[in-house]
């Protein structure tokens, strides 16, 4: 009976899926990491140069928070098509798993430098002012105590965005992105093979819940407020 | 300039301002505050006391007037001089402040890392300093794991280690119990005599001024209502902010509610508390008088005494009773109702 469901399931699908596996980790690990390096600066900077932060810059706090709000507002769908000529100047190409990464990190850097935002906000400005009274510089402040101090909230951030960057890049499929939102459209959707359907969305179900449950962990072994 | 002055403060004026209004929490304060002092400076809250301690390194950049630090106008320093300058003087808080992501240790090596002093000397420090704070013991624990006596004690070292010339301390007793706030009040006393490190104290509680400071600033309405030794302000309080802080009682009890007589406070110090005054005044005058308060207070190892007494209606007892009191060798004055 369960041979009977899954007809299209052979030695060459086993590979595809294998390949679109791998593609997705690909695509989210790499525009994850490349949000990060853009939006975990932009986060603080945000947080510091506020009027209320330890560094106000008014202009420069405007500036981002336009930015990161216009593309914000830009569903990803819409993203993904609006700037495929940006994509071809940056990959050379506007098809594949690569191509796609451009894209998702112009979606997931904004989105990313908001979580950072908030979780280094939640840095208690009491520790902030008892290292300015020990004659701490800004970058001391950023690197000894914004940082380590909000890390357990930045790793629950960051398994929420690569979860978030993980239905991005599957969504990517559908303008020939790679990955295993590639498969699920053109087989799964196109073709109507259920049973192709139906292994690509428990594999993404199982990727989603392994990539959040590491972030989650890490998160609670390395938060030194719950102990004792 | 005075020589043996620590920090100056001299017309310093902080205007907080809004779209809307402007607050004026610090008006024309001056204070000198000597080495080795332990100053007090009380008010009520929002009086503008966190606002001042926080213009003696700058944490608030003054709108006018002038902040000397060992002589030297911090306003006048760049950056990198003013944080050089803020290492001289360790600041410890009401809510302790420390990194909850570090442990004991770690926390204490901090604001040596600011300092660039090597690893380790430093660490050489951090044990010194976990000595004279009495917590050797929770070198490796986290802030998490600690009371709030404890994580006190952690800052205090912390606030230690770079060698400061003065600690400020902001309410740094106000979160604990009164056992906890007694031991950190002593070590506190004890660094004071041992390192002699200059202490500022910022407090709402006469209390932590009795306990162990030498001199003390009453702050009222963004202004030093009066400034002296405490022992000083304790027996003749001069202005009405200073008496409402040092005879709380007069906000408790309603004296307008029985106008048979005048009440009148008498304070004596050690010296005079021996002689049997009212005993002596009641016998010279053939006339009781009723009291409504006594109270003693242990001073810098000084005791002083009040007494609120309701003396009788007829006037012309009342008056000999006042010449009597005028003649012995303690403060007399006459309480209104202060409940405002």
């Amino acid at each position: 009976m369960l041979s009977n469901f899954f007809v299209h399931i052979n030695e060459t699908t086993i590979h595809m899926i294998q390949m679109g596996i791998l593609e997705t980790l690909y695509m989210t690990l790499g525009s994850t990491l490349i949000a990060y390096i853009i939006g975990l600066p932009v986060g603080v900077v945000l947080v510091i140069t506020d009027k209320n932060g330890f560094y106000p810059i008014r202009w420069l706090n405007g500036v981002l928070n336009v930015v990161v709000n216009i593309l914000r507002s830009i569903p990803f769908l819409i993203l993904l098509f609006a700037i495929i000529p940006f994509t071809r100047l940056v990959a050379g190409t506007s098809i594949g798993s690569t191509a796609t990464l451009v894209p998702l990190v112009v979606s997931a850097a904004p989105f990313v430098a908001r979580v950072v935002e908030q979780s280094i906000k939640e840095v208690d400005g009491g520790v902030i002012e008892a290292a300015q009274s020990m004659g701490a510089s800004p970058m001391t402040i950023i690197c000894k105590v914004l940082l380590p101090e909000a890390r357990p909230s930045l790793l629950v951030g960051s398994a929420i965005a690569v979860t978030t960057i993980l239905g991005y890049s599957a969504m990517a499929g559908v303008a020939g992105g790679g990955g295993l939102g590639d498969i699920a459209t053109r087989f799964g959707f196109i073709r109507y093979q259920k049973d192709i359907m139906l292994i690509t969305v428990a594999l993404l179900v199982i990727i989603v819940q392994i990539l959040q449950g590491i972030g989650m962990y890490i998160a609670k072994i390395g938060d030194k407020r719950t102990i004792g | 300039m005075d020589n043996n002055a620590i920090i100056q403060i001299k017309n310093l004026t902080k205007i907080y301002k809004s779209r809307s209004s402007e607050v004026k929490a610090l008006d024309g304060i001056d204070l000198t505050i000597h080495r080795g002092d332990i100053f007090g400076i009380i008010g009520m809250s929002g009086a503008g006391k966190s606002t001042l301690v926080r213009c003696m390194n700058l944490l608030e950049r003054p709108t006018s007037g002038e902040v000397l630090f060992n002589g030297i106008d911090l306003s006048s320093l760049n950056d990198r001089n003013l944080r050089l300058a803020r290492q001289e003087i360790g600041m410890i808080f009401q809510q302790f402040n420390l990194l909850m992501q570090r442990t004991v240790e770690k926390n204490i090596l901090f604001p040596m890392e600011i300092a660039g002093i090597d690893h380790v000397t430093a660490k050489k420090r951090v044990d010194e300093l976990l000595d004279i704070v009495d917590l050797a013991d929770k070198k490796h624990a986290y802030p998490a794991q600690l009371s709030g006596g404890q994580k006190q004690r952690v800052a205090i070292a912390r606030a230690l280690a770079t060698n400061p010339k003065v600690l400020l301390c902001d309410e740094a007793t106000s979160a604990l119990d009164p056992k906890t706030t007694r031991s950190i009040l002593s070590l506190l006393k004890d660094i004071n005599h041992r390192l002699r490190i200059t202490i500022v104290i910022i407090t709402h509680e006469m209390s932590v001024i009795e306990e162990i400071c030498s001199h003390v600033a009453i702050i009222d309405q963004s202004k030093i209502a009066e400034v002296g030794k405490v022992e000083d302000i304790f027996s003749h309080p001069k202005t009405l902010s200073a008496q409402r802080l040092v005879h709380p009682i007069n906000q408790s009890i309603d004296f307008g509610l029985e106008k048979k007589g005048k009440h009148f406070r008498i304070v004596f110090d050690g010296n005079s508390s021996f002689e049997p005054v009212i005993g002596t005044m009641v016998l010279a005058c053939k006339s009781p008088v009723n009291i409504m308060f006594a109270d003693t207070k242990n001073i810098d190892g000084k005791a002083f005494g009040q007494m609120i007494i309701q003396l009788p209606e007829d006037e012309t007892i009342a008056n000999k009773m006042i010449q009597f009191l005028s003649t012995q060798n303690v403060s007399v004055e006459e309480v209104y109702n202060f409940a405002e």
